[in-house]
């Protein structure tokens, strides 16, 4: 299957986030580094079929975030986003 | 939505199978029994985890079928051949089997009743399943939100929930219910024979000036292009929500 075939969306990764932000995440906002676009996490590409997740702007496809998971430990890569927006909790 | 369900630690949690309800020859609905469920929103998901004898583990997300109620979740489950935990899902389990799981997860691709309207829902094969749960907030309470649901699937034998949204429909709550069926139709088949396109979209979906809200769920291909068709007949891209399945779940 090519590429486009495999994609998901940031609904996929609701879980992963929840588990590195403590709180639910696909409703925060994500500003991509390259082209600027602002979008909820839930409406980004994700791949999961590498060995880490794989996470891409819907506008540009340039990737916002990489996350591993490795023995006892995560790696989290969020070059690709220049800011997340989330509310505080009430 | 509530705080609980924004902020907190995900835990895993032992759920008991109440029952399991065969919907298709290939999806069973699974009565949960959760302890201390926090409650949960149309459109969420819960994560599943199996561990085997050795401890490797196995992990899947399934969206959510039923309305909020109590303790009491059910999750719908296609079962995919080469799949690690679905084939278990549907075809092991047993009523009165213990299950690992956490949730409920999600935020974007959830509607409840404050959310309003009108509704457009859009699903391909099993990406109905997160759509139902909000057909059935829809007609569990009085909310006035007009909503349409267009659903394809490959044949009559394989439309989930078929029964449910015939009498969901007929219950004059404002739901209409479009069935496609792409490969194969019974005789004096009167919905619709082929796969979405832009006519079909046209005809079901409600008038981009009306402002409706549009939810999509399956299949990536199908997910992306409905949402395409919806952004030519000018829908606000901000007002699809779309959740896209893909070949490794199972």
């Amino acid at each position: 299957m090519d590429e486009a075939g495999m994609r998901l969306d940031g609904n996929a990764i609701g879980g992963l986030l929840q588990e590195l932000f403590v709180r639910e995440m696909t409703v925060a906002e994500g500003t991509c580094a390259h082209c600027g676009h602002v979008g909820a996490v839930g409406a980004v590409h994700v791949y999961m079929q590498a060995p880490g997740v794989v996470v891409r702007c819907p506008a540009c496809e340039q990737v916002l975030m990489r996350i591993v998971r490795g023995r006892d430990r995560y790696y989290l890569d969020l070059t690709g986003i220049r800011c997340l927006e989330f509310s505080e909790p009430s | 939505m509530a705080r609980a369900a924004v902020l907190g630690r995900l835990t895993w949690r032992l759920a008991e199978v109440r029952e399991v309800l065969p919907e298709t020859p290939r999806v069973s609905s699974l009565e949960l029994q959760v302890p201390d469920w926090p409650g949960h929103a149309a459109g969420q998901h819960l994560d599943v985890r199996l561990t085997a004898a050795d401890g490797y583990q196995a992990q899947r997300s399934y969206s959510i079928a039923s309305a909020p109620d109590g303790e009491t979740v059910t999750i719908t489950v296609e079962r995919l051949e080469d799949g690690e935990v679905s084939p278990y899902l549907v075809g092991e389990l047993r009523a009165g089997d213990q299950l690992e799981l956490r949730g409920p997860i999600g935020g974007y691709f959830v509607w409840e009743v404050a959310t309003g309207g009108p509704l457009l829902l859009v699903a391909g094969g099993s990406g109905v399943v997160p759509l139902m749960a909000m057909t059935r907030v829809l007609a569990a309470a009085p909310s006035g939100v007009k909503a349409r649901l267009l659903y394809s699937s490959r044949s009559f034998e394989d439309v989930i929930f078929r029964e449910e949204l015939d009498r969901l429909a007929g219950l004059g709550k404002g739901l209409h219910v479009f069935h496609t069926l792409t490969r194969s139709q019974p005789a004096a088949w009167k919905g619709y024979a082929r796969r979405l396109d832009r006519e079909m979209m046209r005809e079901v979906a409600w008038p981009a000036d009306q402002r409706p809200l549009a939810y999509i769920c399956g299949p990536t291909a199908f997910v992306e292009s409905a949402a395409g068709l919806l952004v030519e007949l000018g829908y606000e891209a901000a007002r699809i929500k779309t959740e896209r399945f893909g070949p490794t779940g199972g």
